[in-house]
């Protein structure tokens, strides 16, 4: 399958939080106003991409050769925990301002089910290196659409009247069964499986 | 369990919640899975609690809790192969699973084994009853089936919206209104 395709797959009709509900606690948790939630949206996108680029040949070139495949989970999780680090490092080094705006959440992300899940999945799709990393780069860009689009409804919804037991993640969760729904008209133009 | 209930009133833990619970014997299987690893490595930080180091404690929460899940991971493989292919990544992707961190780091790390054990077992069994209860529902209206076996009749026209995806964000959604609800009134 053309990397293209899976690309926009990964976006919209595959969309990572909205298909396949990872990366859902930040969802609720952090997509209170939109600085915040493109933040967010920013840091994953660059972690996927790393971990792809990282766990597609740790896995193909080291895991499979001595027949360890059981340690991918281990391995996967070392892997993201260590970038995660690193990236916060440099980030701290280079630009304090940056790493003050963004601090809160990148320890975060080493928690974000949609890295490992997006590591284990193109492990089960049997993607290639170039297919793994177009699949991580949509769909960090898919997660970073949705989330900001949740916090701009969000902002909105402050002026609405929500019943009081509704309030937070209640509405949350039914405005994500809508988008959801909304996405679901993207089918049909590609599709993943 | 019903206090602290983590899916209901916290909100954690939801992508396994959301994505196995469209058939109840994936459910159940996500749940014993869940209970057994965070027991089990709440039981094991408490244990090495003095001996983990502040700085990198994280680092070792994780690494505990991902060793039980791939014992889980490769148990379901070897003796329930059709259950492990219906869960996908999801067995996996419970080392992402807040509730348990959560758990490592605000309970077991400061009291005694037997204590964390307990403490464990009453969010694993919060999080079952939770993940059950949504699963009754999306397979009930999605399939018109229970544990697979036909509940509703040939008349029953399935939702098939209920066992996708927005249908997992609404019923929660609605759940969580409705015990929010009454713990407001009490």
């Amino acid at each position: 399958m053309s990397p293209y395709v899976i690309f926009f797959a990964a976006i919209f009709t595959n969309n990572i939080a909205l298909t396949y509900f990872l990366g859902m606690c930040p969802f609720i948790a952090v997509s209170r106003d939109l600085k915040t939630a493109t933040g967010m949206g920013i840091a994953v996108i660059f972690v996927m991409s790393l971990t792809a680029l990282f766990a597609w040949p740790v896995y193909h070139w080291l895991l499979v050769p001595y027949h360890v495949q059981y340690l991918q989970l281990v391995s996967f999780i070392i892997i993201i925990a260590a970038l995660v680090q690193v990236v916060e490092m440099i980030i701290e080094r280079f630009s304090p301002t940056l790493y003050i705006n963004m601090g809160v959440f990148l320890p975060l992300i080493t928690v974000n089910c949609a890295i490992l899940g997006l590591a284990l999945f193109m492990i089960l799709r049997n993607y290639s290196f170039i297919q793994s990393m177009a699949y991580a780069v949509g769909s960090g860009i898919g997660w970073l659409v949705v989330i900001v689009a949740m916090a701009g409804i969000r902002t909105k919804l402050v002026f609405a009247k929500v019943p009081k037991a509704l309030e937070g993640p209640g509405i949350t969760m039914i405005i994500a069964g809508l988008m959801a729904l909304g996405f679901m008209g993207f089918a049909g133009i590609v599709n993943l499986q | 369990m019903w206090a602290d209930n983590p899916t209901f009133r916290m909100v954690l833990g939801i992508c396994s919640a959301l994505a196995v619970t469209n058939k109840l014997t994936n459910t159940l299987a996500m749940c014993i899975a869940v209970i057994f690893v965070t027991t089990a490595s709440s039981v094991t930080v408490s244990l090495l609690r003095r001996a983990i180091p502040r700085r990198v404690r994280m680092a070792v929460y994780t690494l505990i809790i991902a060793t039980y899940v791939v014992f889980v991971d490769q148990y379901l493989k070897a003796f329930y192969p059709a259950i492990s292919e219906a869960m996908g990544p999801y067995v996996g992707l419970i080392i992402t699973n807040c509730i348990i961190m959560g758990r490592a780091e605000t309970y077991a790390s400061s009291n005694p084994p037997g204590r964390a054990f307990l403490d464990a077992l009453g969010v694993g069994l919060g999080y079952a009853m939770s993940l059950i209860i949504v699963a009754f529902v999306r397979e009930l209206l999605g399939f018109g089936t229970l544990f697979d076996h036909r509940v509703l009749g040939s008349w029953w026209e399935p939702w098939v919206i209920m066992v996708m995806a927005p249908g997992a964000f609404i019923v929660l959604g609605l759940y969580i209104w409705l015990l929010r609800g009454f713990q407001m009134r009490k």
